[in-house]
Order: structure tokens, then sequence, then C-alpha cells
């Protein structure tokens, strides 16, 4: 059990676990909080996974914790952990059984005044154009050869169709599409699953939000990502639906037995790997860029129908209707990157799980416009309160592998939210303060009612303050499309 | 008979404790919960019956592996199953499972997580904690 004498203050919004708190960790944890929010922290397992995930083997600096961590399976949510690479680990549980799952952010230079009569109808649109819910498929069925140009082509197999920009794939991390996927490495379950959902949000925390530019922090940066006070913008949070569910299961289960046949011991069966540089390693990251590429046209393949909905609703209403790409990033990924180890460059496998990337200024991943400023990063909050746009800064590259917060991060268990909170209270709730909503399932709504979260503005002070990231603007919901 | 779950605090996904007299009673409890906690109700008819096999290298990757197929089954053909018989032999287990086309569903769990999976065997029964991912 953990106490407050465990950590090390660094500063008022870090601090430290030693290795020397628990057998077998091999590396320090990094937490990036307040002191209160620390304790809250406290409250679930979240820091006690984080340990856990402190004994792989292979890990190189801290394994780092966002101010938005709570409690998952194997990695807590809100967690980064890094691994040499070819000869460390990687792991599906460190990634997640919803493999890309990230966000989109669109913005534009529709008055939210001028688009205020037809929120409503809007939200109707997004939600018949963009299907959502428990079991809702495609309009798309892919034939199998098809599914695997996706898997290898990511967003630009969208772009193919005529449903991406150039400018959509510029502003996507990796340009929406990772190279090295193997879908021979991806199961006929998997493939079974992911040929009817391509195109689709799913359910649980995912969303489709019409939001507006409340207030600029950073009037430059804004204006570069063409984002204006009072604008209308758009957001959207899915990953790669039944396809990523599959291929981590299929991998978790296969790697209980490679952690034997590599002698490698685990405080959790969740956390099971494979040596990078092993073939079971090489087959999961292949598969796992595979799901990544799906998630990737996903998000593409719901902007743009997105955008039909935007035009169907408000050509000719409002000047100017379309909705042009901020950036798309992923928050469940493991990727290669070349990170600056006590002075030295090394290529290492960042885990990001429930974390952003966010390269600060020069970073040559990013495209030009962002070169000088930094890496977007997007912060969904929850349905009722701000959502966020930073900028990754020169401290996420010393700190954090280049990398910030997700979200507000959950504090109430779903269980607590549903006892505590009424699905069609919180519907009216929400629509008294303006907000259209748009729900597959009441319960489902409830369980990710606001009060189930943290303060995302608090949880986005902390990333600032501790130099991983800076402000560029604040979002308010106007409407809302929950599977 | 002491079979039964029940749903615990998890912060980020589902967890429940589940637990039967034996090895094949734990699992059909443990997909009973999971039918129950996705609010899934089936149509009246018609029946639908299904047969698998699997095997596993342990009591709880077999377990996993049993109700990986159920959601497999939830999301390709909209099935869930209300009668379950299961015979399990070492670390075998041969599934008989009557049930029907999904009517309604509240909540989609999108897999079953290792995370501390351990079956207990207690004096009087098996009892075992899942974590599903949500």
């Amino acid at each position: 059990m953990l106490t407050a004498k465990d950590f090390q203050k660094i500063s008022n919004y870090e601090w430290e676990i030693p290795p020397r708190i628990r057998e077998g960790m091999r590396v320090p944890i990094r937490i990036f909080a307040t002191h209160q929010l620390l304790h809250a922290v406290l409250k679930d397992q979240s820091l006690e996974q984080a340990i856990n995930v402190a004994t792989l083997p292979g890990l190189v600096g801290d394994v780092v914790v966002m101010p938005d961590v709570h409690q998952g399976y194997g990695f807590p949510i809100g967690g980064v952990a890094a691994t040499a690479y070819p000869e460390g680990i990687i792991s599906p549980g460190g990634i997640g059984y919803d493999i890309n799952c990230g966000v989109r952010l669109l913005g534009s230079s529709i008055l939210a005044k001028h688009a205020a009569p037809h929120l409503n109808s809007l939200a109707s649109a997004l939600d018949h154009y963009c299907p959502s819910g428990v079991g809702k498929e495609s309009l798309l069925k892919l034939q199998h050869s098809e599914l695997d140009e996706v898997c290898d082509q990511g967003a630009r197999w969208a772009m193919k169709k005529g449903w991406a920009s150039e400018q959509d794939l510029r502003r996507t991390e990796d340009g929406g599409c990772l190279k090295g996927a193997s879908p021979v490495k991806v199961s006929a379950r998997a493939k079974e699953r992911g040929r009817i959902q391509l195109g689709s949000l799913g359910s649980g925390n995912h969303f489709i939000e019409v939001g507006v530019v409340e207030q600029i922090f950073d009037q430059e940066a804004a204006q570069k990502m063409g984002l204006h006070v009072d604008c209308l913008t758009l957001m959207i949070h899915c990953g790669s639906r039944g396809f990523g569910h599959q291929i981590c299961t299929d991998y978790v289960q296969e790697f209980q037995s490679v952690v034997r046949r590599y002698g490698i011991s685990l405080p959790d069966r969740e956390l099971v790997c494979a040596p990078l540089n092993s073939p079971e390693g090489a087959a999961y990251l292949g598969a796992m860029r595979a799901a990544a590429n799906y998630a990737f046209a996903n998000r593409q393949i719901l902007a743009h129908q997105a955008r039909k909905a935007v035009e169907e609703v408000l050509a000719g209403k409002v000047e100017n209707w379309y909705f042009h790409q901020v950036y798309d990033v992923a928050h469940n990924i493991a990727k290669i990157e070349t990170h600056t180890i006590k002075g030295r460059p090394q290529k290492l496998c960042v885990h990001r799980k429930g974390a952003t990337r966010a390269f600060g200024p020069k970073s040559p991943e990013l495209p030009p416009e962002y070169q000088a400023s930094g890496q977007p990063v997007l912060v969904p909050g929850s349905m009722g309160t701000s959502s966020w746009v930073l900028m990754g800064a020169a401290g996420s590259m010393q700190k954090s592998f280049g990398s910030s917060c997700h979200g507000a991060g959950r504090m109430l268990s779903r269980s607590q939210a549903k006892k505590q909170i009424r699905g069609d209270q919180l519907r009216s709730e929400l629509e008294r303060k303006g907000i259209h909503i748009r729900a597959g399932s009441l319960p489902g709504l409830a369980e990710e009612a606001p009060q189930a979260y943290k303060d995302v503005d608090e949880v986005v002070e902390i990333v600032c303050e501790a130099g991983i990231a800076h402000k560029v603007v604040r979002l308010k919901p106007l409407a809302v499309i929950k599977g | 008979m002491d079979l039964g779950y029940v749903e615990l605090q998890h912060t980020a996904d589902w967890a429940a404790c589940i637990w039967a007299p034996d090895f094949p009673g734990l699992l059909i409890q443990a997909a009973r919960a999971m039918f129950e906690m996705s609010g899934i109700r089936l149509v009246k008819a018609p029946k639908v019956e299904r047969d698998f096999e699997l095997e596993a290298t342990d009591d709880e990757s077999l377990l996993v592996a049993f109700l990986s197929e159920l959601l497999f089954l939830q999301e390709t053909e909209a099935l869930a199953f209300d009668e379950m018989s299961i015979h399990a032999r070492g670390l075998k287990l041969q599934a008989h499972l009557t049930g029907g086309k999904i009517e309604s569903q509240a909540k989609e769990i999108k897999a079953v997580t290792y995370h501390n999976l351990q079956i207990l065997r207690l004096r009087a029964r098996l009892e075992v904690t899942i974590v599903f991912d949500v």
C-alpha cells in the first residue's frame, strides 16, 4: 500500500516514486500532479499499476504518469513507458485493446451565433451520417483485400477514395499511416470484425462533439491551427473498433506462453510482452501497426461523413461551411521514436496508454506549419465541460518522452456513476445548458457524465506548469453524439 | 447452489467477482455476468444453438478464451446465450450453447482482460475477479 512518504517531491507539479520502494522495480516513476491530485489518485489502483509497469524488462528512463491517470488493467490509463529498441520488449496491454484510440479536431470559420438555429439539425445529421452505438456496423462492407489495403495505407486509403485532403493527411500523426504494418500477422477473426466496422464510432466513451472556441491563449498558434474565437469546431474520438480489440485479445492470449519462453516474470498477466527483436514481438508490432492504420482510416472516414452532415445542414446558411483539419492524435499506441537519453539519441519503443504524443518545437515529425510552435495536443473534457487544444513544449522531450495528458481522466467508477446519475436527467440537464445530446444508451450516457471525471482545467494546468505543454485554446461543447 | 456474481468498483472499466461450485459452473456464471452487465436482451424466437471446443494452457486462459469466444459471436453474429452446457476435461472444454439473436444491448464490452486474473479455489467454491475493458 502506497503512502505519502513513498513520494519524493520534485516540484509543485512533479513527484517521483523511487525504485527502492518495491522489489522488482527497475526504474523510477515520475508523476505529474499537484499535492491534492496525488492524494486523489491514491484512491484507486493506478499507481500500483504504474509500479507493476516499472518491473518490465528493458525499460529506459522513468515510467511516466499523467495527471489524468486512472486505474485501468495492466498499465494505468495515463501512463507512458519506453523500452530500448530493439532489445527491449513490447507489451500489448501497454497499448490497450482499442489500438490507436485517438482524437481528431476540425476547425472552421463558422460563427456559433450563425449556426445556433441549426445545431439541433446538425446533431441529428451527424448522428445519421456517422454510425454509432453498440452493434452498429458501418455503411462500408470491405472485401478482405480492401481491408489489407487499409491496414497498409491507413488514412491514405481514404484519400484514394476521395474522402481525405492532402491537408488532412499532413495534419495527422505520422501522416495517418504507420510504416511496417503486417496484415498477415492479423487473425482471420480480427479481419472478420474489422471488415464491417470501418467508418463507425462505436460506443463507450467515444463521441463526436461540436464545440466553439471559447478562449484563445496563444493567438499565433491558434492562427496557425485555423482556430478563431466564437467559431465552431468538430472533435471525433474513436479507435480501431473490434479489429483492434481482437488483435489485442489474440496477442495477450498468445503472449501468456511467450513470456515463459523468454523467461520473463511479471506481477500481472495483463502485462505480458515479448522482446521486440523476437518473431513474436515483431509479429505483434506489425499487427498493432495494422490496427493503428485502421484507426487512422476510421477517423478519416468519420471526418468525411461529418463534413457531409455539415454540408447538408449548413450549406447556403453560413458563408463557408468547410471544416479543415487541425490535427489527429493517437493516445493508445506504441511507436518507435528517437529520444535523447543521457545526452545521446536512442531509439525507443514508446508505449502510450491514455497519453498523447506532444512533441515540442523543431521536431522533424511535425508538418511544416507546426514545426516552429510544437505539436497540437487534443485534450477532450467530458460532455458538459471544456476541451483543450495545447501544444507540445520542449519540456515534454526531456521529461515525458514527448507525451502529455489525453483527457480529464475518470474519477468515479462506472457503477458509482450509474448509481448517482440518471441518464435521462443528465440529458435534460445538458440540454438546459444548451448542449444538444444524441445518445445510443442512457445508462451509457450516465457512465460518461461530467461528474464522473476530474476537472480537465486542473489537469491542463498541471501539464502546462510542468512544462510539457502549453495552452492554445479552450473549447466549449454545443452538441455531443455518443455511441 | 452457491453461485453468483457481484459487480465491483473499477474506475475506467467493469469488474465482477464471480463464484460457482465448479469450473464449468464458473464459466457459465461468468458468461451470465457478462451478458447481464451488457444489458443484453434476446429475441424470444427462433432459438439458436452453437457448439465449440477450446483448449488453453491453464484454467484462467480457458476462461478468457471462452468469454472472448462469446464476445466474438456477439459482435459478428449478434448472438447471446441463456442456456449453456460445458464439459471441461483438463485444459480442454466443449460448450453447447442455446440462445438467440440480440434484441437490444445497453453497453459493449471490448475485451476480457487478464488483469490480476486468478481463479481462487476456496473450500466450497471457485472464485474469480474479472476486469472487462469497456
